[in-house]
């Protein structure tokens, strides 16, 4: 137990991403909370990717970590622009509308 | 015990057990400017485990371009947003005991194929960039971020470019009636154009 290893970080990473998972199905109504459980779920992600860098002494996994934090920095922005667009058409945020183009 | 190997584990569970409470905060929250409060606080914790881990520059970054730039957007556009928030809960019962259900299975899961993680021999053979003993994280990821993986950050940069581009054309919106100077319509203005001479006769008026 008192022996830090890669189990105990990917145990930390596992329950983060179950959260976020757990985060989005719950947050029917209110996609910003959506978009920070995905902000959560990348997080693991990093998580996951500098425990094995670490563990396998392997800079690459950390270099990867700055690429996915890059994509999740990008994926908010335009996330939260489309929020933005959509609040100025509709007056709410909630996701069970956003089928209204459905054919 | 030994206090080097206490120290760290004592660390390793206190930022790990803040991470987990913040996060079940940021899902969990009524208030949508508290989950991104939580969001930072997932974020502070998480840090502290990259700096645990060996990866400060990573977790100064995640300190900076998440608390500093996303969460504040985040914050940012909660605060604009004029939400419903008795509105923005609903539903919330419904998918409970689904949604807890799948994320338990979700981390067993997850937690048994990690715990059961074997090393193959031969990746230490495969590693792309080995991490010297003698060398600090920041050097070491600066020597293989400008040579090994420069296309890459070049195409993280235009992926950048690209989210900037995408979210001013989206949040982008002409009132119609507002006056505005187009300077094209300006040069392009001629003196036939702009005036009108009028041959007014005496004694009269226009």
């Amino acid at each position: 137990m008192m022996e830090i290893g890669l189990a105990h970080y990917l145990a930390v990473a596992a329950i983060l991403f179950s959260t976020g998972v757990f985060g989005i199905f719950v947050n029917r109504k209110n996609v910003i909370i959506i978009l920070m459980s995905v902000e959560l779920i990348l997080l693991s992600v990093n998580i996951n990717f500098v425990a094995f860098s670490t563990h396998l002494n392997d800079l690459g996994g950390q270099v990867f970590a700055l690429f996915v934090l890059t994509v999740a920095a990008a994926e908010a922005a335009v996330g939260l622009a489309i929020l933005v667009a959509y609040f100025r058409n509709r007056g709410n945020i909630a996701v069970s509308n956003i089928n209204l183009m459905k054919g | 015990m030994d206090l080097a190997v206490l120290l760290p584990a004592v660390a390793f569970y206190v930022f790990a057990g803040a991470a987990i409470l913040f996060a079940f905060g940021v899902v969990s929250a009524r208030n949508p400017v508290r989950s991104v409060l939580f969001l930072i606080m997932t974020f502070f914790s998480a840090a502290g485990l990259f700096v645990l881990m060996g990866a400060e520059f990573l977790a100064m970054i995640l300190i900076m371009v998440y608390v500093g730039a996303v969460a504040v957007l985040f914050l940012f556009v909660v605060m604009m947003l004029d939400i419903d928030l008795v509105e923005a809960r609903q539903g919330f019962a419904d998918y409970l005991p689904l949604g807890g259900l799948l994320a338990f299975i979700l981390t067993v899961e997850l937690i048994v194929l990690g715990a059961s993680w074997h090393v193959s021999a031969k990746a230490d053979g495969l590693r792309q960039a080995p991490i010297s003993a003698d060398q600090d994280n920041l050097r070491a990821i600066s020597e293989v971020l400008y040579t090994d993986y420069a296309f890459f950050i070049e195409a993280a940069g235009l992926v950048l470019l690209v989210a900037m581009i995408g979210a001013i054309v989206l949040t982008n919106f002409h009132k119609k009636g507002v006056k505005r100077q187009s300077i094209s319509a300006q040069v392009a203005r001629k003196a036939e154009d702009g005036v009108e001479l009028v041959d007014v006769k005496p004694g009269q008026g226009l």
